[in-house]
């Protein structure tokens, strides 16, 4: 069954406070406060959520901002993944203020009150707001992410018209931050069979793309009643995608299909 | 972390797992068939219940006499029970995922399903022919 309530392991208890020193006379502060989920293999607690208060006025705008700068100035133990910091890597995905984003692209300043921080939800943490990604990736892997042909490879490059290239806006732009898909409360339940929505877009990006030769394979392998059916159009992918996208747009174009190629 | 370190499986072997089923199109059109046909049949189905509330025993037999009507509310309790044994399934999939488990629900909810459905079914049969 479901498991609709945490382990005993799993329950989240009061962390440590990390309070800002007194403030220098005349010094103007803005104060955020962080609440962080903290947890890791060693030390064998439970999760907690520690509380680190930022100096806004003293920090970058966004939330990836601030938790840098905790991990400079206050906490080394803090562990997340960044890079590139301008929304185009996808390894900063996490739920912040109660819904999966890009920690580099959502503004502190839009969020009331205490900033929550938490990794992507339901799946397996690897450390603080670092998720095990491996059977996403896995499953990536499994709907073939490249160009297949029939045809012998030209000796140009593989022509494409306008109008078949505008198919894949909407599509090329996924960064794979898994985002959608741990919003997805199907992808919850059924991660192991279930594709989920940010592998369904990125295969229809293949199904979508002109030059491919391989759209009957690809819909044979994905025509599955968990694969793709657990899709059941809750949305919350559409709502939470940090680059815009719609991967349920995306789904239901799949789903034509299947209907499409039967009569 | 805990699924991933039981078995040494490669991830993309669990995840190819036992390929795909090559099914559930036919599935997920007729619920939304059913779904459709149900628009208009339960409109109907509501227009007579109010056009034949307070109505005794009698007239509402007379009712089920009318070929028309009779076609409409036993179309209504196919396309009704169908449609929610196609749910249905959905649903337990969804959340049972023991495999013993499951067939067993499966089995009982569609096996219960199809009763009361027959019994609706029967019913306008009978008051049809007026039995």
């Amino acid at each position: 069954m479901v498991a609709f309530s945490l382990p005993k392991n799993s329950q989240i208890t009061e962390g440590k406070t990390y309070a800002l020193p007194p403030a220098k006379p005349g010094e103007q502060r803005k104060v955020k406060r962080f609440r962080v989920y903290r947890w890791n293999q060693e030390d064998g607690q439970n999760p907690r959520i520690d509380t680190y208060e930022v100096d806004m006025n003293d920090c970058g705008p966004m939330v990836l901002d601030a938790l840098i700068k905790i991990k400079n100035e206050i906490d080394p133990t803090l562990t997340f993944r960044r890079s590139c910091r301008e929304g185009i890597c996808g390894s900063c995905a996490m739920n912040i203020d109660g819904g999966n984003t890009l920690a580099c692209t959502k503004a502190c300043d839009d969020i009331e009150g205490d900033v929550k921080i938490y990794p992507l939800p339901h799946m397996a943490v690897v450390r603080d707001l670092v998720p095990d990604l491996t059977n996403f990736y896995a499953q990536y892997a499994s709907i073939e992410p490249w160009m297949k042909t029939q045809s012998p490879a030209p000796t140009r490059e593989r022509k494409q018209s306008p109008e078949e290239r505008a198919k894949l806006d909407g599509l090329y732009e996924c960064i794979l931050c898994a985002c959608c898909s741990t919003s997805c409360p199907s992808y919850w339940w059924n991660s192991d069979r279930y594709l989920g929505p940010a592998i369904l877009l990125q295969a229809y990006r293949w199904i979508a793309d002109s030059r491919d030769e391989m759209t009957g394979e690809r819909l044979d392998n994905l025509e599955d009643p968990f694969r793709l059916y657990r899709c059941h159009t809750i949305m919350n992918c559409a709502q939470t995608c940090p680059k815009g996208l719609n991967p349920a747009k995306a789904i239901a174009e799949i789903k034509k299909l299947m209907v499409e190629r039967r009569g | 972390m805990s699924k991933t370190v039981k078995s040494m499986r490669t991830p993309l072997g669990r995840v190819r797992g036992l390929g795909s089923a090559k099914e559930g199109v036919q599935h997920w059109w007729l619920q939304r068939v059913t779904a459709v046909a149900l628009v208009p049949l339960m409109l109907l189905l509501a227009c007579a219940i109010i056009k034949l509330a307070g109505s005794d025993h009698t007239a509402l037999a007379e009712t089920f006499q009318n070929p028309f009507f009779a076609i409409i509310v036993l179309l209504a309790v196919l396309a009704a029970f169908w449609h929610l044994k196609l749910g249905a399934q959905v649903i337990i999939e969804d959340y049972i995922h023991s495999e013993g488990a499951k067939v067993a629900t499966l089995l009982a909810v569609t096996f219960a399903i199809y009763l009361v459905g027959g019994i609706a079914a029967i019913s306008v049969l009978k008051l049809f022919f007026g039995a």
